[in-house]
C-alpha cells in the first residue's frame, strides 16, 4: 500500500505514467467511468479549500466512486481535540483512500504511518502539495510538449509557497532546466530548498526582485499569491501582498509561447485582463488537476 | 592529573572540548550511584583538546545521541581491567526522540504520542531536518 506525501515519493518514470494515464482519461473519459465503482474516497480537509477538495471529489465521481468527508476542522472531531492519528485510524475503516489537507506541516505523513489505506497529501501548511505539482507537470507537458530544456520563473511568495517548493523539487530531475526566482527579499526561496534542489544539482538559476527583468527569458511563469494565512503578523502581509501584479503591459516583452501558471486562488496578482491572453494557462491547469488526481487515485488503489 | 583505572566500565573518549557536560546531562549520569570521572580540556594529539568521561559501570547507551552531540566520539568498553571493545561513533542517519522540532507549524507541536524524528540531510555540515516539516534542528 502506497501513499503520496511528497512529490519525490514518485519516480520520474511514475510521473510519466501518471501523465500518460491522464492524457488517456482526457481522450477517452468513458473508459474510466466505472473504474472505481464501490470504492470510497474520504476527503479530510482540516483547512478550508475549494478547488482542491472539489477537484478530488470530482475525480473520484468521474471514476464511478463515492466520496465522504468534511471540509473544515470545526465540523470534525479534531475540534474536540482528537489527534490526526486517531481520526485517520477511524476513517481508514470507512474509506478505501484518503485525501488530507491539514494546516500543520507533516500531518499527512503522520496519517500515513497510522492508516491502513493510501493517504494523499492534499496540502500540509506551507510545506508540500504534491498533487498540485502533478497538475503543474501535466499542464507544462500538455502546453509545452516537454518537461525538459525550460526556463521556469517563479514569482511572488517563494518562502511560504508550498507549490513552488514541490515544483522546484520535481523539475530539478529533468534535463536542461533553468530557474528564475523572483520575489521580495522577505519572501525569498528558503535556503534548504535552494541548496537541495538547485545548487547541489548544479542547476542554473537567477535570483531577482524584478519581474520585468526576467520576463523575456521565461518559457513558464509560475505566479503565486502572497498567502495571508501563512503570516503571523498582519503588518508584514499588508506590506508584501501587492509586490507583483501581472498585467498585459508587463507581458509585452514575454515570449509568444510563454505559459502562465498559477495554483489558484488568485487575489489580484494576475489582472483579469490577462485571462484572455492565450498564454494564460491557469484555468486549463485547474482542469488538468482533476485528470491527474484521477490517474493518481487509480494508481494508489492499484486499479488497472 | 590521574584518574584510577577501572575494572568494569566504559570510557567515552574524543568528546569535543566543552561537550562533556552536555553528554553528562543527556545520559542523566547524575542519577547513577557509581563512580564517574568527567575530564575537560585534556591535551590530545588529534584534537588539540578533548573531554573524556569515565563511568565505573557498563551502560546501555543511546549511541545516536552521542554522535549528534559530538561526532567522532569513541567508546571503550572495559572488562576485567582490559579494553574488550572499541566503538567509533559517527553521525547517525536518524535521531529519534532526542530533539524536539522548533517549528510551531509542525504537526509535532500538537499531536500527542508522536516520535520526534530527524534525518541527516547534510553529512559534511552535520545538518538534521525534521522528517515531518523539514525544519533544521
Amino acid at each position: 500500500m502506497r501513499s503520496l506525501i511528497d512529490i519525490l515519493d514518485l519516480s520520474v518514470q511514475e510521473i510519466e505514467e501518471l501523465i500518460s494515464v491522464s492524457e488517456d482519461i482526457i481522450a477517452n473519459p468513458e473508459k474510466y467511468r466505472e473504474k472505481c465503482r464501490y470504492k470510497k474516497l474520504a476527503t479530510l480537509f482540516f483547512e478550508p479549500s475549494t478547488r482542491t477538495r472539489l477537484s478530488f471529489e470530482a475525480a473520484m465521481m468521474e471514476l464511478g466512486g463515492n466520496v465522504l468527508g468534511f471540509s473544515d476542522a470545526n465540523s470534525s472531531s479534531s475540534s474536540k481535540g482528537e489527534s490526526v492519528s486517531d481520526t485517520v485510524t477511524v476513517v481508514s475503516g470507512y474509506a478505501d483512500i484518503i485525501a488530507m489537507r491539514h494546516p500543520k506541516e507533516g500531518a499527512p505523513l503522520v496519517a500515513s504511518m497510522k492508516s491502513s489505506v493510501p493517504i494523499i497529501n492534499a496540502g500540509d501548511g506551507g510545506h508540500n502539495h504534491p498533487t498540485q505539482t502533478l497538475a503543474d507537470l501535466l499542464t507544462i507537458k500538455r502546453e509545452k510538449g516537454t518537461l525538459e530544456n525550460l526556463t521556469i520563473g517563479f514569482c511572488g511568495d517563494l518562502k511560504f509557497g508550498r507549490t513552488v517548493h514541490s515544483l522546484i523539487a520535481a523539475m530539478s530531475r529533468y534535463k536542461g532546466i533553468k530557474f528564475v526566482l523572483i520575489s521580495p527579499e522577505e519572501l525569498k526561496l528558503p535556503s534548504y530548498v535552494k541548496e537541495t534542489y538547485i545548487k547541489n544539482k548544479g542547476i542554473e538559476y537567477e535570483q531577482t526582485t524584478s519581474l520585468d527583468d526576467a520576463m523575456d527569458k521565461l518559457d513558464v511563469l509560475y505566479m503565486t499569491r502572497v498567502q495571508k494565512e501563512r503570516f503571523f503578523n498582519e503588518e508584514d502581509y499588508l506590506r508584501l501582498k501587492d509586490s507583483y501584479i501581472l498585467t498585459p503591459e508587463k507581458l509585452v516583452p514575454a515570449k509568444e509561447d510563454l505559459i502562465i501558471l498559477h495554483p489558484l486562488p488568485r487575489v489580484n496578482e494576475i489582472s483579469t485582463a490577462v485571462d484572455n491572453d492565450k498564454r494564460a494557462a491557469y484555468f486549463r491547469q485547474a482542469r488538468n488537476a482533476k485528470y491527474i488526481r484521477m490517474a493518481l487515485i487509480l494508481k494508489l488503489l492499484e486499479v488497472d | 592529573m590521574r584518574v584510577d583505572s577501572m575494572k568494569d566500565g566504559m570510557v567515552i573518549d574524543h568528546i569535543a572540548c566543552g561537550k562533556a557536560m552536555d553528554i553528562y546531562s543527556m545520559l542523566s549520569l547524575d542519577k547513577l550511584d557509581c563512580a564517574i570521572a568527567l575530564l575537560q580540556s585534556v591535551p590530545s594529539k588529534k584534537m588539540g583538546k578533548k573531554d573524556i568521561i569515565k563511568i565505573d559501570r557498563i551502560l546501555d547507551i543511546n549511541f545516536d545521541a552521542l554522535g549528534f552531540i559530538s561526532p567522532n566520539i569513541t567508546i571503550d568498553i572495559v572488562r576485567g581491567g582490559e579494553v574488550v571493545e572499541k566503538k567509533h561513533i559517527e553521525l547517525p542517519e536518524k535521531l529519534t526522540d532526542i530533539l524536539v522540532c522548533k517549528n510551531p507549524r509542525c504537526i509535532t507541536s500538537v499531536e500527542q504520542d508522536i516520535h520526534h524524528v530527524f534525518r541527516l540531510t547534510n553529512k559534511e555540515k552535520g545538518i538534521y531536518r525534521c522528517i515531518y516539516c523539514d525544519t533544521k534542528a
